[in-house]
């Protein structure tokens, strides 16, 4: 036989039973692992983990801030906008009731200032017919005389004035001109 | 403790060579120390230094990642807060409690990294020794985990209410109540830590002797038609040693759980 199995023989100590020197190299390798960790190592990365967390969180809440900004500006934008119209809607309106206004106005005035250079017309038509009739009545009667003063042979001029027989015989004409009208 | 640690690959012992089996036994965990005299009691050995050196590891590991962490992380920052998160969230804040667990995340995150990397040892080449199949270890840290919720009890329920919260007394269980209080008290007081302590050992033991019996065996079996055989246990071997990567984390959750489950129950009202 060899010598392992000879060893084996010899060696039948209870492998339940601790051997104390392991035991204590045991805690002290132990203790060693536990003082880095638990006195330098984990409150380090603990600190860094909550920097990280803040540093996720507070950037997810400028994001959230700056989407509610801008939801606030559309909003506003919007509102605005709306107004924008209401009242360029306001002003075309007013615009239109205004022109419409102008145009009926100048309008009447024009009727106004047509009616009025027409009666002016008139008047001066009138006024000239007038004249013309009153100068044609004189000068029809000068030449009436003066032509029966060449036929009778003396002036009748004073006695056709004094006797106004050429103003009848015209207003004569005329109420017959009248009455044929 | 004498001289024991020869490794099978040190002898030249084959099958059809007349040599039995160099079967692996406790032998197999007990080391020749590197410093001292094995019968005295003070010595250093294989088991201590790879558990200093794993602390060392640990510390290192967390030290590179932490000391000066940034908000945005590195690689190694990001590994680390991953292994710290898993401990933190997955473990402690699911059974203490984010508001009570938050104490005592330092103690659980250090509790299960430092498993862990013992348990990892099993299957570091030249190492090869999972620290935590000495029962010394898991008993020191059972030992602390126990300590810690005994006095918590006491501290949060007073002496006797801390006894009642222990023990499950309630007066409305009438006559199977001290059946029930003795019993919890078995169950928690004497039981608790030691299968604490037993269960990681014990995984870690047989974990550890399982990848011996097929190494050794894929030694032992390099002769004539053993050749064949020998391939298979070394395919084990490879089989074995992945699913120990596996055993290790699980035992290590398995641990720290177990320690926040104590704790919670010492923080709760009734248990």
């Amino acid at each position: 036989m060899n010598a392992l199995a000879q060893l084996a023989a010899e060696e039948a100590e209870n492998p339940l039973i601790p051997p104390i020197p392991e035991l204590v190299i045991g805690l002290i390798a132990f203790a060693i692992v536990f003082f880095f960790l638990a006195k330098k190592l984990l409150p380090n990365i603990n600190k860094v983990l909550d920097e990280r967390r803040e540093a996720i969180e507070g950037g997810m809440e400028k994001a959230e801030a700056a989407q509610a900004e801008a939801q606030r500006t559309l909003e506003e934008y919007k509102q605005s906008l709306s107004e924008a119209r209401h009242e360029a809607a306001r002003l075309r309106q007013e615009a239109q009731e205004q022109g419409a206004a102008l145009i009926a106005e100048m309008r009447a005035e024009g009727q106004r200032q047509r009616e009025e250079i027409i009666a002016a017309g008139h008047a001066q038509i009138e006024a000239d017919r007038r004249s013309a009739a009153h100068a044609l009545r004189q000068d029809v009667g000068k030449l009436a005389t003066d032509l029966a003063g060449k036929i009778v042979g003396e002036s009748l001029e004073d006695t056709a004035r004094q006797s106004r027989v050429i103003d009848r015989f015209l207003d004569e004409l005329e109420e017959k001109a009248e009455a044929a009208r | 403790m004498s001289d024991v640690t020869t490794l099978a690959f040190e002898t030249n012992c084959h099958i059809f060579d007349g040599c039995g089996f160099p079967a692996p036994g406790l032998h197999s965990f007990l080391f020749k120390p590197l410093i001292g005299d094995g019968d005295s009691s003070v010595y250093f050995n294989k088991t201590m230094l790879l558990a200093l050196l794993g602390s060392i590891v640990i510390v290192g590991f967390f030290w590179a990642a932490f000391a000066k962490p940034k908000i945005v992380p590195g690689k190694l920052q990001m590994v680390a807060e991953a292994g710290y998160d898993f401990v933190r969230r997955g473990i402690v804040y699911e059974t203490i409690g984010k508001r009570d667990g938050e104490k005592y995340v330092p103690f659980m995150v250090a509790l299960f990294f430092f498993v862990w990397i013992m348990n990892l040892w099993s299957i570091v080449p030249i190492a090869q020794f999972p620290v935590t199949a000495i029962i010394s270890y898991p008993a020191a840290l059972a030992a602390i985990v126990y300590i810690t919720w005994m006095s918590l009890t006491f501290k949060k329920h007073g002496f006797v209410g801390g006894w009642k919260n222990i023990t499950g007394y309630d007066k409305n269980l009438g006559a199977v109540l001290p059946m029930v209080v003795g019993l919890e008290f078995l169950s928690n007081v004497i039981v608790r830590p030691f299968t604490h302590a037993v269960r990681l050992f014990a995984n870690m033991f047989a974990g550890h002797v399982l990848l011996l019996l097929f190494t050794i065996a894929s030694w032992y079996l390099l002769n004539g038609i053993g050749i064949a055989y020998a391939s298979v246990s070394f395919v084990m071997v490879i089989v074995m040693t992945a699913f120990e990567l596996f055993i290790q984390a699980v035992q290590a959750y398995v641990f720290v759980l177990l320690a926040c489950s104590y704790v919670q129950g010492a923080l709760a009202e009734h248990h």
